[in-house]
């Protein structure tokens, strides 16, 4: 059987249709699109272009759309930049246990430097509790930033609720919806968010380019100086074969949305039954609450990346957030903030679905999961038969 | 980001199971690293005639077990027990930097279950 990519999660392919739309600005469309000439208003046209194609996909205004490298740095322009314009007002930021590193750090980052911050808890599905922001939400809270869904577990967390509840407190509400793009819906002129980050390799567009969605009249500091591009808030010549990729992955992302996730969720539930079907193995992140293409399963007993390095030989491309490959000593911050014990996080596995997949890889990757944790359980120094 | 040796020993474990009343049994790990090995032997005449071992852990530590168990079997405890986890890591002809302190320990079993069939042997 041919290689079985389970890692969207981290990456997906980029699509024919965004490649060619990008390839008239690779080739021929080089002008900067700062520039008054015909070459530099060739690019103009296509920067807007992408702009609007973005816009549109989100439900908000062209104005509204900030074009930067990625999710990491929309994240930090969004929380970076508020909390800068804010300072004066207040000095209280508010974020989750499970956000990624690209919001966690940067939050961390600025507690360091004079800001007071409050990391809510997840209960055992990764989900935040309205409730609990809004006990945090002081007179001196400048920022929210929750996620909007969850990398590893897939939770998706209640945001219009979460949002609601800034809102009503006139408090900035950010969310990385990094995964998300592509699996929901969003109306962003009628939803209570004021920033949202995205990136287009997460929806089969092109790597090193993102956005971040500023809802009107929101007040964001810069980060980086330079040119006025990007209403100054972003300076520096476009990535512009990048930022019209992300017009055209966006569009087709966000077109017949229901359709392809009623796709992955069956190929999804079908996988989750298929391995929870093998002793000891639990799922982790929320039954329902969980991003179409989002599987995450603990074997006990066995390591995360033996299993990876074992799945891989075999021809299927998966992530753990075992320590071993997260980098650090220590097993993934959000299987932690779930409550798993250390073995069941060093034990868990990422299979994140994608519009490729089908039902017999599926087939194929239960059975070689099933063996794969069969064969590691027999040399576990903590087996219990 | 592992070499072929490490890959090999990965895939084709040596002597790996339990053993039927060892010698002495060492173990080192603990479940917050990751990595827990546990190393069986039987000695005779200051001889280890056969070893055994159980890991639960990542690529490196399933490796560098099975290359300690070749490295160790037919030596004296004396030989064995100036097998250090550098030696390990060089039989496996290189490990991941990452991965020689956290999960590079299987000579450090070896010599906990040497300590264990000497105190076992002084009792007897």
């Amino acid at each position: 059987m041919d290689k079985i990519y389970l890692d969207h999660g981290a990456t997906t392919p980029m699509k024919e249709e965004v490649l060619e739309a990008m390839l008239p600005y690779l080739k021929g469309h080089f002008g900067n699109p700062s520039s008054i000439h015909a070459f530099g208003r060739e690019s103009r046209k296509g920067l807007d272009e992408a702009r609007r194609k973005v816009a549109a996909s989100l439900g908000a205004q062209p104005e509204e759309i900030i074009f930067t490298s990625g999710g990491t740095e929309s994240d930090n322009l969004a929380i970076q930049g508020a909390a800068r314009a804010l300072e004066n007002k207040g000095r209280h930021i508010i974020t989750s246990a499970i956000e990624h590193h690209a919001v966690l750090d940067t939050v961390m980052h600025l507690g360091k430097n004079g800001f007071d911050v409050t990391i809510l808890p997840v209960d055992q599905y990764g989900m935040v509790d309205p409730q609990d922001l809004q006990k945090a939400i002081t007179a001196d809270t400048i920022l929210v930033s929750i996620m909007t869904a969850n990398n590893e577990i897939g939770t998706i967390q209640p945001i219009e609720e979460l949002g609601r509840i800034c809102r009503d407190k006139e408090v900035y509400f950010h969310t990385d919806a990094v995964q998300s793009i592509g699996h929901m819906h969003f109306q962003l002129q009628d939803q209570p968010i004021d920033m949202l980050s995205l990136s287009a390799h997460k929806f089969y567009g092109p790597k090193g380019v993102g956005a971040l969605y500023i809802r009107k009249k929101t007040r964001l500091e810069q980060l980086v100086f330079g040119g006025g591009q990007e209403r100054k808030l972003r300076p520096g010549t476009e990535n512009l074969p990048g930022i019209v990729g992300l017009g055209r992955a966006i569009e087709l992302a966000c077109a017949d949305i229901e359709g392809k996730k009623q796709k992955l969720i069956k190929l999804r539930d079908k996988l989750i039954d298929g391995l929870l079907e093998i002793d000891d193995v639990l799922l982790n992140g929320h039954p329902s609450q969980r991003l179409p293409g989002n599987v995450n399963v603990s074997a006990l007993y066995v390591e995360g990346e033996s299993l990876l390095l074992s799945l891989d030989i075999k021809g299927i491309a998966a992530s753990s957030g075992s320590a071993c490959t997260s980098g650090s000593l220590d097993p993934s911050h959000v299987l932690m903030a779930i409550g798993l014990d250390h073995q069941t996080a060093h034990g868990s596995l990422r299979l994140s679905l994608g519009e490729s997949n089908t039902e017999e890889q599926v087939d194929y990757v239960v059975e070689v999961y099933k063996e794969t944790v069969t064969r590691l359980r027999k040399m576990s120094s903590v087996f219990k038969k | 980001m592992y070499n072929e040796k490490v890959m090999d020993h990965f895939q084709n474990p040596r002597n790996v199971g339990e053993m039927n009343s060892p010698s002495g049994v060492g173990e080192v790990g603990n479940m917050k690293c990751g990595d827990i090995m546990k190393i069986y032997i039987k000695v005779k005449d200051d001889v280890i005639e056969d070893i055994k071992f159980l890991t639960f852990g990542c690529g490196a530590a399933i490796a560098s077990s099975s290359v300690l168990t070749e490295m160790v079997k037919g030596k004296t405890l004396q030989e064995a027990e100036a097998i250090t986890n550098q030696r390990v890591a060089d039989e496996l002809e290189g490990l991941p930097p990452a991965k020689l302190h956290c999960s590079n320990l299987a000579a450090d079993a070896l010599h906990n279950a040497i300590e264990d069939y000497k105190s076992r042997a002084a009792s007897n």
